[in-house]
């Protein structure tokens, strides 16, 4: 119901405002609802507002259960 | 990520669930509440790898669709009468009214301008000033924060021709009339929205109707992980509520957001197309952002609506019919002649099983 997008916030433009990229497309948007963005963070863009900045440990761990469920299914087809 | 490993990944998800599934006796059946999670389930095509054990249903969480005809005859209204300028996120703009639809308003000479973001709505008030601008408040969790925070910086920019014309839902009371559905075994909670209000929230599903969910992303394999919880907790007959997104979603949700909304909103009673009146499941503006509500600034005189009866929609917002059950689905109803708001919004149900096809008979 509510696409949202990452990117990257590059700059802070003031007056609550952050300058974000992705891939080359730039934006301004909306820091109110994540005040504790920090320049380099990935923030969860929805309708002109940061809503959430991503959390890149979790990111991390995703991506490890992903590479155990890719080996488990090559061991599967071993066994 | 190798696309290599995201393909090993999703084969051993798939066949994980097939296995469980295998041993167990009664189908399961799973909505996914929110819209964009409908259409990254029918692009991925990820239906097709279960066997008919596994059914998944599209819930009310589409916000175009869960719209009131009424609605968009209100919105024609405010620009036909008064002149406004009615603004707008896109996806509404073809949807059907009783006698044509906002792009039509704005073919006939009217003012109807599609923004990507509420606080366009500032600049654009600014920009006409005197004349009334009116955002349609359409949306859920995702979207309310957004608007209230354009409402306060109009506040205080102290600008006086912006109101906002609420039909705002959220999706705790239609999801617990949902849980109480027998045959439903579980829920894929929305991602975005649970941003918003956090994955503590559904703990009732769990707690008080004994049915699984599990919050996810919008990946193939979010959400096939997330179909692999919910089948093993509804095998072991256990309810659960999960957080799969973690990488977005905090336990509480967003606080700023929340006090955002608390200080500009009110819960009230809404319109749900399908569902009907729900209370406490929509939002009203509250003193001193009242000033806004273009109810309260206007009056509205329309006509009592009625939907197509031959349209499904209503039932396939529940889980209650598949698209492919409606007589008009592909033939009078298509994406340039919708008949009903589950073929217009792109994150309808119908408009994702016209596009992605194949799947139709799934479930
Ligand atoms: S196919 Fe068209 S008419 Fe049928 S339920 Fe869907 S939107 Fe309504």
């Amino acid at each position: 119901m509510c696409l949202a997008v990452p990117m990257k916030l590059v700059e802070f433009t003031g007056d609550g405002v952050g300058k974000v990229d992705a891939g080359g497309v730039k934006a301004d948007v909306s820091l109110v609802m994540a005040p504790e963005a920090k320049i380099g963070d990935y923030l969860i863009i929805h309708a002109g507002f940061a809503i959430e900045v991503l959390d890149y440990e979790e990111a991390m761990t995703r991506l490890d259960l992903f590479r155990e469920l890719a080996e488990a299914t090559a061991n599967e087809a071993i066994d | 990520m190798k696309i290599d490993i995201e393909q090993k990944a999703a084969r051993k998800l798939a066949s994980d669930i097939n296995s469980m599934l295998s041993k167990h006796t009664r189908p399961v059946k799973f909505m996914e509440v929110c819209g964009t999670h409908t259409m990254a389930i029918h692009s991925s095509g990820i239906k097709s790898l279960f066997t008919r054990k596994l059914l998944l249903v599209s819930g009310p969480g589409c916000p175009v669709c869960v719209t009131e005809k009424l609605f968009i005859d209100q919105a024609i209204f405010l620009g036909r009468e008064y002149g406004a300028c009615l603004v707008t996120f896109g996806d509404l703009i073809r949807v059907p009214g009783s006698e044509g639809s906002l792009a039509d308003l704005r073919s006939k000479g009217g003012l109807v301008k599609v923004v990507y973001s509420p606080m366009d709505a500032v600049k654009i008030a600014i920009d006409m000033e005197p004349k009334p601008v009116i955002f349609l408040g359409v949306g859920f969790e995702t979207t309310i924060p957004t608007v209230a925070a354009t409402l306060k910086a109009a506040r205080s920019r102290n600008i006086r021709n912006l109101f906002v014309l609420p039909a705002f839902k959220t999706i705790h009371r239609p999801l617990k009339i949902l849980a109480s559905q027998e045959e439903l075994t579980g829920f894929l909670l929305p991602g975005h929205v649970s941003a918003i209000i956090g994955s503590n929230s559904y703990d009732y599903l769990a707690r008080d109707y004994h049915k699984p969910g599990v919050v996810t992303g919008f990946d193939a394999l979010d959400i096939l992980l997330a179909i692999r919880s919910l089948v093993d907790m509804a095998i072991n007959n256990e309810a659960r509520i999960e957080n799969n997104y973690k990488t977005v979603v905090k336990t509480n949700g967003n606080a700023f957001a929340m006090a955002l909304i608390d200080e500009v909103f009110e819960p009230a009673k809404a319109s749900w197309r399908g569902l009907g009146t729900i209370p406490e499941s929509g939002l009203a503006l509250k003193a001193p952002y009242d000033i806004f509500d273009a109810y309260r600034q206007f009056e509205i005189q329309v006509a009592p609506t009625a939907d197509d009866a031959r349209c499904k929609c209503a039932r396939i917002l529940t889980g209650e019919l598949t698209p492919n059950q409606c007589g008009l689905f592909g033939t009078e109803c298509m994406p340039e002649t919708p008949v009903g708001p589950c073929m217009v919004s792109s994150e309808g149900t119908c408009a994702a099983y016209y596009k992605y096809g194949g799947s139709f008979f799934e479930s």
